[in-house]
């Protein structure tokens, strides 16, 4: 029973969670690494755009609500997505028509790239700040948990229950429909190899007769689908802050170069590993011990071995050690 | 009138010196045409102008009686010129039927045929179907890089030193794979290092030095003239 227990606390505190925020990371991290597969350009931008399209989910639920449309127990703020997305990929081909094109016929270097994508992220922020401002902003409506913890002791008649949250549960399955799409549509369609082939050899596929404008919008677009409904699933499962999508870079950045950057499956699984990393780091793990060992080895201390304050830490160190260790990723496999 | 002709053509790269100046290259459909000459004569830089990759000062390129030397690399690709690069002519991270499938992209039927006449002409790609080219050996490589090349059932085939870099013995086999795409009526201009094997199975060949024409004749001829023996064949 008691084994069963610290399973559960486990479960509850820890896997749960680290899949949830695994899979929002996850969706950041292969927008990163798809940008720079096609584009060859680390896109510093990619935390504020995802907020940029989340605004627009959170203002058109708003309006939703206000009109008194609701999605049943479900969100309300899932019928937007297709809006937000819309917006957030008419956005990101402007910029890429005035801001962007420009650089890249110019056959500029990276950094440079990287470089007009910082402003870009801060002409972001102010678009941001202007249309909704910075405050903090609660969109979630609907049925709030699928399983409560009160619900599960109840039922299992054990002394620590699972909270599953519908944004939980929400995510991750989102995740999944929407990651098996994108993988399908890179290896098994036309466009898709067109894109991959790009990415691969320029030249060659120049040669080829593929047309170099119409890959960059359609990866503008897939990446666009991503980071949008990242943004979202991040916003209604913790809440809407416009700027804690920049402070999210971190971490998706991590995930992108530990799944080896320009391979988009590796950054997938990237997500969860510095996810996992994080919430195994700074957990405390004082119940889950207390139910594993006798009563009288039973620790006094928290047993956590970082502050939570310092999960950004975590990613920050994991990004340093596989720069120095495993500069192409832990993860083997081709690039887009 | 050739079906593919390069005439009087003089470039260079940017705003640097001329690498070709009045340079004349001409191939007809069902004929090897081989360039040859020292490092540097402008072998390369004469078919890359053919293709368009750089601008014209002087002379025009001319396919199958039309003036094609204003039209992009792409038109001219649409227009029925394939290209086979020296170094990066296939998708290493792809499969080999991606990258003939690429090789096709802008066909709009028979891909699939098209395909498995490939897969005729190259029997191994047929093995190695579904396997990431960038683990092929070298020689398979090139026919992959061959094979991407005719998807596009090109009327003119171009080719970079299509056997740097291979052993002797699958130079040799190449080059009978280019003999019998030959066969199937496309006209191919290739520049070759290996001088002696190339103008063994070449209908014609140049040799440019500096960026001029300084022989020209057929295969035969040009590998028993004594100067072109002394100077470029070593013998």
């Amino acid at each position: 029973m008691d084994f069963l227990n610290a399973i559960i606390v486990l479960l509850n505190f820890t896997i749960i969670p680290a899949l949830t925020y695994g899979s929002q990371l996850a969706l950041g991290a292969i927008f990163v690494t798809l940008i720079y597969a096609v584009l060859r350009f680390a896109n510093f931008a990619t935390g504020d755009m995802m907020s940029f399209g989340t605004m627009f989910a959170v203002l058109l639920t708003y309006y939703l609500q206000s009109k008194g449309v609701s999605f049943g127990i479900l969100p309300t703020a899932l019928l937007t997505i297709p809006f937000a997305i819309f917006m957030m990929i008419f956005y990101m081909l402007l910029i890429d028509k005035f801001v962007f094109s420009y650089y890249r016929i110019k056959k500029s270097p990276p950094v440079q790239f990287a470089m007009v994508s910082v402003g870009v992220m801060f002409v972001t922020q102010a678009i941001i700040r202007i249309i909704i401002g910075p405050t903090d902003r609660r969109f979630l409506d609907g049925e709030k948990f699928i399983l409560k913890a009160t619900e599960f002791k109840e039922m299992t008649g054990l002394s620590e229950g699972i909270t599953l949250k519908s944004t939980q549960a929400i995510t991750i399955v989102i995740t999944l429909i929407v990651v098996s799409i994108m993988f399908w549509f890179l290896n098994k369609t036309k466009t898709g190899t067109s894109m991959r082939a790009y990415s691969d050899n320029e030249d060659l596929a120049l040669l080829s007769g593929i047309d170099p404008k119409r890959v960059v919008m359609i990866t503008w677009v897939i990446a666009g689908i991503l980071a949008t409904i990242g943004g979202i699933l991040y916003g209604l499962d913790k809440s809407y802050r416009p700027f804690v999508y920049f402070n999210n870079m971190l971490p998706i950045f991590a995930a992108a170069i530990v799944g080896g950057i320009g391979n988009p499956f590796g950054a997938f699984l990237g997500g969860y590993v510095i996810a996992f990393a994080e919430i195994f780091l700074t957990y405390a793990y004082k119940k889950f011990i207390t139910y594993l060992v006798p009563e009288t080895l039973a620790p006094d201390s928290l047993l956590q071995l970082l502050s939570t304050d310092y999960k950004f830490a975590v990613s920050f160190s994991i990004l340093v050690i596989v720069l120095l260790i495993r500069p192409s990723g832990i993860f083997k496999g081709k690039t887009l | 009138m050739a079906f593919f002709e390069g005439n009087k053509m003089t470039a260079g790269y940017g705003d640097g010196p001329d690498i070709i100046s009045s340079c004349s290259i001409n191939a007809n459909r069902g004929e090897i045409v081989a360039i040859l000459g020292p490092n540097g004569a402008g072998k390369s830089t004469a078919m890359k102008a053919m293709l368009g990759l750089l601008k014209l000062k002087s002379g025009n390129v001319v396919l199958d009686g039309k003036d094609i030397s204003s039209a992009t690399p792409q038109d001219r690709v649409k227009g029925g010129i394939s290209f086979v690069p020296q170094t990066r002519n296939v998708f290493a991270e792809l499969t080999v039927r991606e990258n003939l499938e690429i090789g096709g992209f802008l066909r709009d039927d028979n891909l699939f045929q098209m395909i498995e006449n490939i897969y005729n002409l190259f029997p191994i790609l047929r093995e190695k179907n579904s396997q990431i080219v960038g683990e092929l050996s070298g020689g398979q490589r090139q026919q992959v890089a061959l094979g991407r090349a005719l998807m596009s059932e090109p009327s003119v085939l171009m080719l970079d030193e299509p056997t740097a870099g291979v052993s002797p013995i699958v130079m040799d086999e190449l080059f009978e794979h280019i003999v019998k795409v030959k066969e199937t009526n496309v006209a191919i201009i290739m520049v070759e290092q290996n001088a002696k094997q190339a103008l063994s199975i070449s209908d014609r060949g140049y040799v440019l030095v500096t960026g001029q024409n300084k022989f020209e004749g057929s295969g035969k001829e040009l590998l028993n003239d004594p100067e072109v023996r002394r100077s470029f064949l070593g013998a």
